[in-house]
């Protein structure tokens, strides 16, 4: 993986240093609350509800062990003994003093780590496919490009007070999307043309929130060595036509759709071919020392690992097969297997991890690998490097620690956003809901009968639980002052990117989960096959079905409206 | 007024000037860009200097075909998280090859200093009641640049490169 030069490291700790001055001169006074704001936000801290939260960045979710056992410190230290992966692949705290700060920022300098750009109005940290560099359908590593562009945005001078925040999200895999791409402000997806050059769709315009867009092509096919320019330009063109007089509009994707793609586009290329051939263009010698740095790790030469994990999957020890079945992933190098371990345990809140799980599970990343571990944007984790002989054992270890529910793309491995139990701006508890869920359709077994189910749950419609993607997505509203929540459906976070509709009017707090079933049970009597996926099936037939199931009758719900007014 | 210039904090000859306000008889002026299109002959008649001061919304190229005459060009940041400022220094540095003063006003505060510097920036209007001396050591908080800018166009990988030869 990545390891830091004494550029990065300089960078990083004078960043630290930095960031303590600008907290004693906010405790000293000379610097006002709001000024301080957008200062702690581009360090990655964040006021919630009930205190700051920090968000530490995990660069394309690529974390080494050593990194891990840190974090674990730090929750230990200066938090409350956890942490909680997000889902731009990164780390928060939830209870940080603002004391602390300063020396948690020196504890991540150590081990080349930092919260720079998780939060604020700049380029914020560049996320990827979390098999990048395993996976066996990739062209090549996205990682390097996602690399390129962080050091490139890092404290970028011109783009350090943007409309509204940037997200860059890389992928490798041609029709496969693992990291959202179509969702970012930029995406950027690596091809390969019909003359079988290399080089990178880029995308502009997507993205969650209260208007959620799906983004458009920009650059149908920039060359490598012009990626940064690129980028760069379409940047200029959003920090000086991005809108700044409403919040709700200032994202690039108001401006991509307010011009048409066509005219984005054609603004863009006219800065590009200004700046395309200057300083900007990659040498070919940067490109290899960056990707030096994710070479593959000294693999054993072993034979196909494929035999072994199949039997596995039809062993004898069933809850061994189920996780095999689930969370076991193909590899590029054979006799070696990618593992997801859910962050999805019953009684949790997705994504919280505790210091002592943290601990063992970096030893694990030791042990069953090469010290390496990923974070995913669905909020699990991945050890990439498990050999196939090692499955089993490596699985005995999860089970002590609470971290092997096979649940890996099923009902139970949903996102939800922190919502009301964290967050100032939520409307409604996005939590206790994902833990009902978690806990009515706990049987493994249904929920493997059930398929690929992407669940994600958001508690306002800013949508940081990305509700508009989910195959079912759940939105936490308020009505008069109670919790309620709208379902939707026909999401897609993949290649496949759409968006979900509205099934109808809101359920209440008891009546989600019921909800939610009826749904499933309506799937149930409308596929045609265990493999026709619940997406295919709401896209099939549409939302008339699932309506029925859980609202009634097409004349009761008349009904039912008019009683609601 | 004192200003910062160069690093250092200096006394300014220059006075703004809003629009509609009769200029003053003599002495070093900044008006707005619009005020100096429209009177551009009988201010260069005038005694001592004219700068123009460009609003946020007004971009580079509006100023570029004035560049080798202008002393000052002043850039509004009407508040701080209005960056557009950045783009039209990078600009009028590096498209338009502007070589005059080019200064910050507004909302300037000391830890955008070394953005707008990297953008371009030689002179800073620090927003008033602020502590013009400590702003100064925000030139020095950072050592390592990742990325080309107004102040040197090499990204650090092919400065990196002539590094090692």
């Amino acid at each position: 993986m990545y390891q830091y030069d004494e550029y990065d490291r300089r960078i990083v700790a004078e960043r630290a240093k930095q960031f303590e001055g600008q907290v004693e001169r906010r405790y000293s006074g000379e610097i006002t609350e709001s000024e301080f704001k957008p200062l702690r936000l581009q360090n990655g801290l964040y006021m919630q509800l009930h205190a700051y939260m920090l968000r530490v960045a995990i660069p394309y979710g690529t974390l080494s062990s050593k990194q891990l056992r840190k974090l674990a410190h730090i929750a230990r230290t200066y938090d409350r003994n956890y942490g909680h992966f997000t889902t731009r692949q990164n780390l928060q705290y939830n209870w940080p003093k603002l004391d602390d700060v300063p020396k948690i920022l020196q504890e991540l300098a150590s081990v080349e780590m930092h919260a720079i750009q998780t939060s604020g109005n700049c380029v914020r940290n560049v996320t990827s496919d979390h098999l990048a560099g395993v996976a066996p359908d990739e062209l090549e590593d996205p990682r390097p490009w996602a690399e390129i562009i962080r050091q490139w945005s890092t404290f970028h001078p011109e783009f350090a007070a943007l409309p509204r925040k940037f997200k860059i999200a890389v992928g490798a895999t041609p029709g496969v999307d693992r990291a959202a791409i179509a969702y970012h402000d930029i995406g950027v997806r690596l091809i390969e043309n019909e003359a079988g050059e290399r080089g990178f769709e880029v995308l502009a315009g997507g993205g969650m929130g209260r208007t959620p867009y799906i983004g458009q092509v920009v650059g149908k096919f920039v060359a490598k060595e012009d990626l940064l320019s690129y980028i760069e330009a379409i940047l200029r063109v959003y920090n000086t036509y991005g809108r700044r007089d409403n919040l709700y509009k200032a994202r690039i994707k108001i401006l991509v759709n307010a011009l048409g793609v066509e005219a984005f586009r054609e603004r863009v290329e006219e800065e590009w071919e200004q700046i395309k051939d200057g300083p900007l263009k990659l040498e070919q010698a940067e490109i290899e020392r960056v990707a030096r740095h994710f070479a593959p790790p000294p693999y054993e030469k072993l034979p196909d690992g494929k035999p072994q994990l199949d039997a596995l999957r039809l062993g004898k020890d069933r809850e061994l097969a189920r996780f095999v079945r689930n969370n076991v992933l193909a590899h590029k190098q054979p006799g070696y297997a990618a593992v997801i371990v859910s962050l999805k345990q019953k009684g949790i809140p997705p994504g919280d991890m505790s210091d002592e799980q943290m601990d063992a599970f970096a030893d694990l990343a030791d042990r069953f690998g090469f010290g390496e571990l990923r974070v995913t944007h669905t909020q699990n984790l991945v050890l990439p490097d498990v050999r196939a002989s090692d499955v089993p054992a490596l699985h005995a270890e999860l089970v002590k620690l609470g971290l092997a529910t096979p649940n890996h793309n099923k009902l139970t491995d949903l996102i939800a956003c922190p919502g009301l139990d964290y967050c100032a701006l939520a409307n409604a508890r996005s939590i206790p809901v994902a833990l009902e869920l978690m806990e009515r359709f706990e049987d493994i077994d249904y929920q493997s009968d059930l398929g690929e189910l992407n669940v994600k749950i958001s508690g306002c419609i800013n949508a940081c639980g990305h509700h508009h993607v989910g195959h079912i997505g759940i939105l936490g509203i308020d009505k008069g002052g109670e919790e309620f929540y709208q379902i939707m459906l026909g999401g897609s976070a993949g290649y496949d990117a759409s968006l979900g509709e509205f099934l109808g009017k809101a359920l209440s707090v008891t009546d989600i989960v019921p909800g939610v079933s009826k749904v499933l049970n309506c799937y149930l009597g409308l596929r045609t096959s265990p493999e026709d996926r619940f997406i295919d099936v709401v896209r099939r037939v549409g939302l008339a079905p699932f309506k029925e199931a859980v609202y009634g009758p097409p004349t009761m719900r008349q009904g039912v409206a008019h009683a609601d007014h | 007024m004192q200003i910062i210039k160069d690093g250092a904090i200096v006394e300014d000859p220059f006075v703004h000037v809003a629009d509609g306000v009769e200029l003053p008889a003599s002495g070093d002026v900044i008006v707005s860009l619009d005020r100096y299109l429209a009177q551009r002959e009988a201010l260069k008649r005038r005694e001592g200097r004219v700068g123009v001061r460009l609003r946020s919304d007004q971009e580079a190229k509006l100023a570029a075909p004035y560049v080798a005459e202008l002393p000052v060009i002043a850039v509004e940041f009407p508040g701080f998280k209005d960056g557009r400022g950045y783009t039209t220094g990078r600009l009028l540095r590096e498209r338009f090859g502007y070589a005059g003063q080019l200064r910050a006003v507004g909302d300037v505060l000391r830890d955008q200093l070394f953005y707008m510097r990297r953008c371009g920036f030689d002179a800073f209007e620090l927003k008033s009641g602020k502590d013009v001396q400590g702003a100064l050591q925000a030139f020095q908080e950072f050592t390592v640049t990742y990325q080309g800018a107004a102040d040197d166009q090499r990204p650090l990988f092919r400065r990196r490169a002539s590094a090692h030869h």
